[in-house]
């Protein structure tokens, strides 16, 4: 596949340009950081919503724990890929506004590498958090504490892949009409895989099995998103920003 | 014979419709085969009784669904890297052929697991990647139709359906495992005992019909978007 | 396969509606999706002409 469009040629690997990959990583990553901070406000959101929507599901249900405990896995991990993509409109139309995007796209750093960095800061201010709420939530659905254990690590393995597949359909809604909610019907077919193993995990420590069968699959979906999705979000950005 | 030249919308535009009538008599050959076989060769299933016959449409739809979205995202694909402008177009020609499929198949599989199952749906692995399947077509549609510039809208499609191609075994298999390991007994519609052969070659008959009549389909649905994006080409003045 | 009578063809073994309702379905679509392509290219057909007669 022509690569022109996804990234122009690499530099040839030495250490001085390897050293300005992490940097402009890290100073990327610092960026998005502060604004974040500066606007705390919207990633306290999402992280309200996750806590709201988790809360709903026993109103609509009923309250018997036993019910409970059969669909608290599947509640939460679904309302964690609910708020993984409310969060999406975060990660590039700020920039996309106020041109800071071209900038970004015109430097002579890969872009794969600028989209990862914003990923990540993604993660850092909106994944992270669910993560460590998620157990707290868990005890509302009555799972047992090996089952929350596993539910920590299944999100930490599963958000950031969220984040990264996320990315993929802001980049491409760029610039559409109606982008929120296109995302959503861009994003949540793609998120299917996770979403299995992710609550599978947990559906199996519940069952007296291992989940180092889920667990190693999430790995794998990460380590996936991970080479291909900043990749594809380049190429998403370039053809937005044409 | 130098087949680049239908690379051009001007040559493929009449190519196209030179060889759509023939895939369509095509179809309609293969289906009176096909139902031929289905309805009055092919006997009684011994379990199913007469309600397995939904097969002869199920799968063959369920196949073509899949299909047409490999060969939407080999066009897009195409289209992405080698900036042709005809195999974008070949791409969005695809794509509602491609979700009508889908919906058949997934419309076909619950007239087929009520009877069986008792359930108007059943989340096994094939009717659920089906459904999956038609979110990834209603995406790149959605997609295309929301950005004003065409040719933007067939970069952008073409990334969606290139990260969906690679996204579909994933999902597949990912439901697969699901579905195994939520059901004891491993339900499947299409998992039958033994199929007689006259049953198997009945579906291969209407698979063909299907596909004869996507094809056909998918030239002429390409040739009105050829129209609709070339308007202004001294060659369409031409046939004006 | 033999069918005792036209009327035993059409209830397929009492599970006619399912088996009718998906052909009937499947040939809804086809013909559907036929006629709007059809429609399509005739309404991109007009387009052409609107143009390039103005």
């Amino acid at each position: 596949m022509n690569r022109a469009g996804i990234e122009s040629t690499v530099p040839p690997s030495t250490a001085a340009q390897e050293a300005s990959l992490a940097a402009a990583f890290v100073a990327v990553v610092r960026r998005d950081l502060l604004l974040a901070m500066r606007r705390r406000a919207d990633v306290l959101t999402t992280l309200v919503f996750f806590v709201i929507v988790v809360s709903l599901f026993p109103l609509g249900i009923g309250p018997e724990l036993n019910t409970l405990r059969t669909i608290g896995p599947g509640v939460l991990w679904v309302a964690a890929l609910l708020a993984a993509m409310l969060a999406l409109n975060r990660l590039f139309a700020a920039d996309y506004a106020d041109g800071t995007l071209e900038q970004m796209v015109l430097t002579p750093q890969p872009l794969s590498v600028l989209v990862l960095g914003k990923v990540a800061a993604l993660w850092l201010t909106t994944g992270l958090p669910l993560v460590v709420m998620a157990p707290l939530l868990g005890l509302q659905y009555a799972l047992p504490a090996e089952a929350l254990y596993t539910l920590v690590i299944a999100l930490a393995l599963g958000t950031p892949a969220l984040g990264l597949i996320g990315a993929v359909g802001a980049a491409l809604t760029l610039g559409a009409r109606g982008p929120g909610v296109l995302v959503s019907l861009l994003v949540l077919p793609l998120y299917v895989p996770v979403l299995i193993f992710g609550a599978g995990a947990v559906d199996a420590v519940m069952s007296g099995l291992d989940a180092g069968g889920h667990l190693s699959l999430l790995g794998a979906l990460l380590l996936v998103s991970l080479v291909v999705a900043p990749l594809a979000s380049a190429a998403a950005l370039r053809i937005a920003l044409d | 014979m130098n087949l680049y030249k239908y690379a051009a919308p001007s040559t493929f535009y009449p190519l196209a419709g030179r060889l759509a009538p023939w895939f369509y008599g095509a179809a309609a050959i293969f289906t009176v085969i096909g139902l031929y076989i289905g309805f009055f060769v092919a006997p009684t299933d011994f379990q199913q009784g007469e309600a397995y016959r939904i097969i002869f449409i199920h799968v063959p739809a369920a196949w073509m669904s899949m299909i047409v979205y490999l060969a939407m995202a080999f066009w897009a694909a195409i289209g992405l890297a080698f900036n042709t402008r005809l195999s974008s177009m070949m791409a969005l020609a695809l794509a509602p052929t491609g979700a009508w499929m889908t919906f058949i198949a997934l419309w076909t599989g619950a007239l087929w697991g009520k009877p069986m199952w008792g359930t108007w749906w059943v989340w096994d692995a094939r009717l659920t990647s089906e459904l999956i399947l038609l979110f990834l077509y209603v995406g790149f549609m959605a997609l295309h139709a929301s950005i004003d510039d065409p040719r933007r809208a067939d970069r952008a499609a073409a990334v969606l359906a290139i990260v969906g191609a690679i996204n579909v075994p994933i999902i597949y298999f990912s439901v697969q495992w699901w579905n195994t390991l939520h059901q004891g007994a491993s339900v499947s519609l299409t998992k039958s005992p033994s199929m007689a052969t006259t049953m198997l070659w009945g579906m291969l008959v209407m698979a063909i019909a299907f596909w004869m009549y996507c094809i056909g389909a998918v030239l002429s649905r390409c040739r009105a978007i050829i129209l609709e994006r070339e308007r202004s080409a001294d060659w369409v003045k031409e046939i004006a | 396969m033999e069918w005792e009578s036209w009327s035993a063809f059409w209830a397929m073994g009492g599970y006619g509606g399912y088996v009718w309702g998906s052909f009937g379905i499947t040939a809804l679509v086809m013909i559907g999706e036929l006629m709007l392509v059809h429609r399509r290219h005739r309404a991109a057909r007009e387009a052409v002409k609107h143009i390039h007669r103005a």
